[in-house]
């Protein structure tokens, strides 16, 4: 590769990868174990209140829509597409609310040690992927006791899970590097994620909004597309799948190369940024 | 390692720059950036922290890399390490290779020592397999037996350190990159940091160091490396490296203290009128290396008749404590001649340089033979400065021996 390959192995300074996939996941591994026990040990209650987050939020809701407004009442197993979805939308929210500052809040590491930088966001999404395995865990428990039956529907979930992983980890890989230059993009973040959590079907089950054509532009919003198809899939396939929301299975196209753009965005821009990062701080 | 890296040096540095770039103005924000699009004239200035930097360390030498702050010795070694991308140049590393920027990297207070050993070993390029092997080595070498389950909040800065230090010690790489690790912990510590560094080098290792401690440089390097501003100014013998690192040190302002110093006393008789140091090959020089012979001369005119004038100088340190005075008194009573106006001489005091390192002034005077009158007294005229690397905290460093002898066994010598 260079003109002197004899003189040794060169040094080529930091990058998103840095060449050593043992490395890399050794470090991502370690880094995102030690995070989640901090956060499960660090205090006296500690995996309770991660638990508690989704479910208080879902309690509240279950109260308003089945005591208050009754909504719900036409929505079969409401309570189980309430909890799905808010522990889902809380896997995005967290993984890339906190990728936002996670570069610059292990300055420390960058700026005194050579490691693949990509790690970092890798880090965040892997420890919130933790939680979201132990928060479905209680999904599914709640699921099955609330009545829902296996389906064969039940092999989309893995794919939908996979699409929103790749989904948050493009964000979080995209948002990570924009934070070191550019310190407003966290108020920013904040804000989108609150569009976000209105402009999808979390809170609310899709059947509640009147207008068709709101109903097929919510579907263009990936995660709008991925909660639905998960309710559908998951806990009750006589609900409307996302195609039909969309108006079409084609139209889902879009949403798809959303996510796909923000993954290869997000790896362009912080593979871009990575050899600088330390330097930047 | 293999016989073909045997030739091959440790590291190469072939030409390396490294520009940092420095905003004009720091924006930080989307919504500034977008403003600024706006108005012209801003952007960023550039600055070159290192410029056609070139070297080769050994496999098996110790290698030092000393400056004064900001030099660019810093940024050399985190361009080695591959934190910072170089600009211009190629480096590389023939072995494994660790950095120790900063001891402890990515300790967390929250989690256990054990934790925290494999966490860092981690960081600093091991397998967790080989993290674990290790871990009983790393606790037995930092005596923390006791502590392996206490979380790293709860432990003393001096078992922090100790934790730290044998984590890297344990790390095992054929290339050590160490910046400044010896600033920290007490004197105990920094001995037990030396020990093990000999200890490094009696196994072979290679090690790049960055340091102010230009002790630890001739004690340990083989070689040194001089930079100033993100120069290489020299590669060698580091007590060559070490006079001339004091040398930027305290010359930086040489020139305005000896400027400072226009005092002058007496009749004006005679004059002091230029006084310097000399180094032993006669050469003048403001840098005088210790334990080396040196002169100090200053040649004085006379502009009135003058019979057995006493010519002498004082040279005291920066503490104005005086460290010896020589006059021409001891040459045939005192008789030196009768000096008609117009008339000049030069006086001349050789020594061998005992006085502890630092800067000296001396300060020339002329007097009548009986001493009562003066014609001409410049304090602190010119200065020079000690070059070496050992401080013992005397004023003088008299050339000696030492000697413990032990007497026989009824006397016991005591630590």
């Amino acid at each position: 590769m260079s003109a002197q390959p004899a003189l040794g192995r060169p040094i080529r300074g930091p990058s998103a990868l840095g060449g050593d996939l043992g490395r890399f996941v050794h470090l991502t591994r370690t880094l995102a174990i030690s995070d989640f026990k901090l956060r499960f040990f660090g205090s006296a209650l500690g995996y309770f209140w991660q638990l508690m987050r989704p479910l208080l939020l879902f309690g509240v809701l279950y109260l308003v829509f089945t005591q208050a407004i009754k909504l719900g009442a036409s929505v079969k197993f409401l309570p189980v597409v309430l909890l799905t979805s808010i522990v889902l939308y809380t896997f995005f929210s967290e993984s890339t609310a906190q990728a936002v500052t996670a570069v610059v809040d292990r300055e420390q590491l960058v700026r005194k040690i050579q490691f693949p930088r990509l790690v970092i966001p890798t880090t965040v999404v892997v420890t919130a992927t933790f939680n979201l395995v132990l928060n479905l865990l209680v999904v599914f428990i709640f699921a099955v006791a609330s009545g829902v039956e296996p389906h064969r529907s039940w092999l989309q979930v893995p794919i939908l899970l996979g699409a929103l992983w790749l989904l948050s980890f493009g964000t979080a890989t995209l948002l990570s590097a924009l934070f070191v230059r550019f310190r407003d993009v966290k108020p920013i973040w904040d804000v989108v994620l609150q569009i976000l959590l209105y402009g999808s079907p979390v809170i609310y089950a899709i059947e509640t909004i009147d207008s068709p054509q709101a109903r097929e532009v919510l579907m263009l919003n990936p995660l709008g597309a991925i909660l639905q198809q998960m309710r559908h899939a998951l806990i009750d396939p006589s609900a409307p799948s996302a195609g039909a929301v969309a108006g079409g299975w084609g139209r889902l196209l879009i949403p798809t190369a959303i996510i796909l753009t923000v993954l290869v965005l997000g790896f362009w821009y912080f593979n871009r940024e990575a050899p600088r990062i330390a330097e930047e701080l | 390692m293999s016989t073909s890296s045997e030739q091959l040096p440790a590291v190469v540095v072939d030409n390396v720059s490294k520009q940092f770039r420095v905003p004009r103005e720091r924006m930080h924000t989307l919504k500034e950036r977008a403003l600024h699009a706006l108005k012209p004239g801003a952007g960023h200035e550039t600055f070159e922290a290192l410029k056609d930097v070139s070297f080769s360390v050994q496999p098996g030498e110790f290698f030092g890399i000393v400056g004064r702050n900001g030099s660019g010795k810093s940024t050399l070694l985190k361009c080695l390490a591959g934190i910072y991308r170089v600009d211009g140049g190629e480096i590389y590393v023939n072995g494994s290779l660790s950095t120790f920027i900063e001891l402890g990297v990515g300790f967390n207070p929250d989690l256990a020592a054990r934790d925290n050993v494999v966490l860092n070993a981690i960081m600093l390029g091991l397998s967790p397999r080989e993290a674990r092997d290790r871990f009983d080595r790393v606790i037995e070498f930092a005596e923390l037996e006791d502590f392996v389950d206490l979380k790293l909040k709860n432990y003393s800065s001096g078992m922090h350190v100790r934790l730290a230090f044998s984590v890297m010690i344990q790390a095992d790489a054929d290339i050590l990159l160490i910046d400044e690790v010896l600033a920290v912990g007490d004197a105990s510590f920094q001995q037990k940091c030396f020990d093990v560094f000999q200890g490094l080098k009696d196994a072979g290792k290679t090690m790049l160091f960055v340091t102010h401690d230009m002790g630890a440089v001739q004690r340990f390097c083989d070689r040194a490396l001089l930079i100033e501003n993100g120069v290489v100014k020299t590669i060698g013998d580091p007590q060559r490296v070490g006079n001339q690192y004091v040398e930027l040190n305290f010359g930086r302002d040489a020139g305005e203290l000896a400027a400072a110093e226009g005092e002058r006393y007496g009749s004006q008789q005679a004059q002091v009128v230029e006084a310097w140091f000399e180094d032993e090959h006669g050469q003048r020089t403001t840098t005088l290396p210790q334990g080396r012979p040196c002169a100090f001369r200053a040649r004085v005119e006379f502009r009135e008749r003058m019979e057995h004038p006493a010519v002498a100088v004082l040279i005291e340190n920066d503490r104005h404590h005086p460290l010896f005075a020589a006059s021409t008194d001891v040459i045939n009573k005192g008789d030196t001649g009768v000096f008609e106006p117009g008339e000049s001489a030069v006086l001349t005091v050789s020594y061998d340089n005992a006085i502890a390192p630092g800067r000296i002034y001396a300060s020339p005077w002329i007097v009548h033979r009986r001493g009562t009158e003066l014609a001409d007294r410049r304090p602190r005229m010119i200065s020079a400065l000690v070059a070496g690397t050992q401080v013992t905290g005397g004023l003088v460093d008299l050339p000696h021996d030492v000697a413990l002898d032990r007497s026989g066994a009824s006397a016991e010598v005591h630590a």
